[in-house]
């Protein structure tokens, strides 16, 4: 077997060579393909980019890192976090009137309400419990909410001692001294508060 | 008069393990923070000012992280290998001038462990007994990892050795002189006189050939994380893994010291910058070009290594010695 037969690795006759057109054919042509990419100095090239990045970041504020704990991304307004029960910005009073439509459109079952009527007549929530263990986020509930009073907020920081710190009225409904902080939901397909600076051209060259 | 060459001699080799020690700590922060920045990040920030107790955190949880050794590991070997690279790391520093002779309290200090007058090939020959510790290391640790990253080691060793000695050659030839204090006093005229005008292709070749010498990036085999999980240092953990790495570090030190001396002038006076100085911000700007060339190129295979020195370097080294010689002739 010949040399040449034995560097054929080719699997079979119709294998297509990609790079056929400008492959060496001598050794002659190998040696000028070795010498224009060994001057052709592409490595400079890689090591002025690196340094421009450098210093891109050190002193034109080009650093992509946002420090997690100490500052945060905004979130987009569509995100799905966990739950808040609104409150009525003029009195105070809970804006949910204990129809339980959130509790029967709920797939994975983990809405439990306990509603009275009081004194009255009107419709009283006494207890709202999601269970974090079994809710899946999937926003059916603050959608077909008729008051907007249950809505997703962006506490998307879920570490607790226990499930239940998350899963009581009292944890997720808006505290009276709190109300003035109370921020709207903005409703789904809203756009994110900095989509003004992440907004592009549309490309149409194509 | 004996006595104070030997107390002499034993605290340099004191200052010069503590010092290079604690640089070679020093350089793995600084090899980090560099690199952050050359990807737009920021490095360690959190421990001490600007994460500079990283180094102190790294230090305590290497010396009390558990010693582990294989179950089929051949013990002494793989206990003895990372001592080697660490310790020939070290002697192999003993001939290098770091500073220009100077006076304290009237006594003339002159900061070379030894110079005995085969300096650079004291230092050449010893920086390649160190690859006897990724080698043996590799080759005791019982891992396929491991043995792949020592055979590599041995490629390399034959690679680089033959091209770092042939380009070294035509500088040694115009000196006429092995020491590295007559190689630093050739170059005394500013910065005109340094050899690396008159010998740019030899500049080059020993560059390349010592990134290779130091495993650094472009040819980073033996611990080829991507390829290799860690190569010859797979299964070394705690104390013995950093001594690889001091060890390292050492080395990157003892070839920019060894570039800065044979190439850029030493530590001759530049223009109004004294000499310990110069070759300090010689040896500090090849400590940034082996960090930056990280940032930038990619890994080469061993084979496109074996290659690169043998098909394309050996052969310049070799033209280069014929031209010298010429040269000298002439």
């Amino acid at each position: 077997m010949g040399f040449e037969e034995f560097k054929n690795r080719n699997i079979s006759e119709d294998y297509v060579v990609v790079q056929e057109d400008n492959y060496p054919k001598t050794s002659w042509d190998a040696f000028k393909q070795v010498v224009t990419r060994s001057v052709k100095g592409e490595l400079f090239t890689g090591l002025k980019i690196t340094f421009k990045m450098m210093t891109g970041a050190l002193f034109k504020g080009e650093m992509a890192t946002v420090q997690y704990p100490a500052e945060k991304l905004p979130i987009g307004p569509r995100y799905r976090a966990v739950h808040r029960l609104l409150v009525l910005l003029e009195s105070g009073e809970e804006r949910c009137i204990g129809c339980g439509l959130c509790e029967k459109i709920c797939i994975a079952n983990c809405i439990r309400m306990e509603t009275r009527v009081d004194e009255n007549s009107r419709k009283e929530v006494l207890e709202y419990t999601i269970n974090m263990g079994r809710c899946i986020f999937c926003g059916y509930c603050a959608e077909v909410c008729p008051e907007l009073a249950i809505v997703h907020g962006g506490r998307y920081e879920n570490v607790s001692e226990q499930r239940a710190s998350f899963s009581l009225k009292e944890d997720i409904l808006t505290p009276f001294d709190q109300l003035n902080q109370q921020t709207e939901f903005a409703g789904f397909g809203s756009v994110s508060p900095d989509a003004d600076e992440k907004i592009k051209k549309t490309p149409l060259s194509y | 008069m004996e006595t104070s060459i030997i107390i002499e001699t034993i605290v340099k080799v004191i200052i010069v393990l503590t010092v290079f020690s604690a640089l070679a700590g020093f350089t793995t922060y600084i090899e980090r923070k560099i690199l952050a920045f050359m990807q737009r990040r920021l490095g360690p920030t959190n421990v001490g000012p600007y994460g500079l107790l990283q180094i102190a955190a790294d230090g305590i949880k290497l010396f009390t992280k558990e010693d582990f050794i294989p179950a089929n590991a051949n013990k002494p070997i793989f206990m003895i290998a990372p001592i080697i690279t660490a310790a020939t790391a070290f002697i192999a520093m003993s001939a290098i001038p770091f500073f220009p002779e100077f006076e304290i309290f009237g006594y003339t200090v002159r900061p070379i462990i030894s110079d005995i007058n085969v300096g650079v090939l004291f230092v050449m020959s010893v920086g390649a007994i160190g690859l006897y510790g990724p080698l043996l290391g590799g080759m005791s640790s019982a891992n396929k990892w491991a043995l792949l990253g020592g055979a590599r080691t041995a490629i390399q060793l034959l690679s680089y050795e033959v091209v770092s000695g042939l380009a070294l050659l035509a500088p040694l030839m115009m000196v006429g002189s092995l020491s590295l204090i007559d190689i630093n006093n050739y170059q005394a005229g500013g910065i005109t006189s340094w050899i690396i005008w008159s010998q740019p292709l030899a500049f080059i070749l020993f560059t390349i050939a010592g990134f290779a010498e130091t495993n650094r990036t472009p040819f980073d085999l033996l611990e080829h994380e991507a390829e290799l999980v860690a190569g010859y240092a797979t299964e070394y953990s705690g104390m013995r893994w950093g001594m690889f790495f001091i060890g390292e570090y050492a080395n990157l030190f003892t070839i920019s010291f060894l570039i800065a001396l044979i190439f850029l002038g030493g530590f001759e006076p530049l223009w109004f910058i004294p000499g310990g100085l110069a070759i300090v911000l010689k040896v500090m700007f090849l400590i940034f070009l082996f960090l930056w060339t990280r940032a930038s190129w990619p890994h080469i295979r061993p084979d496109q290594l074996m290659w690169l020195c043998w098909k394309i370097l050996m052969p310049l080294a070799l033209l280069n010695i014929l031209v010298t010689a010429l040269v000298i002739m002439i």
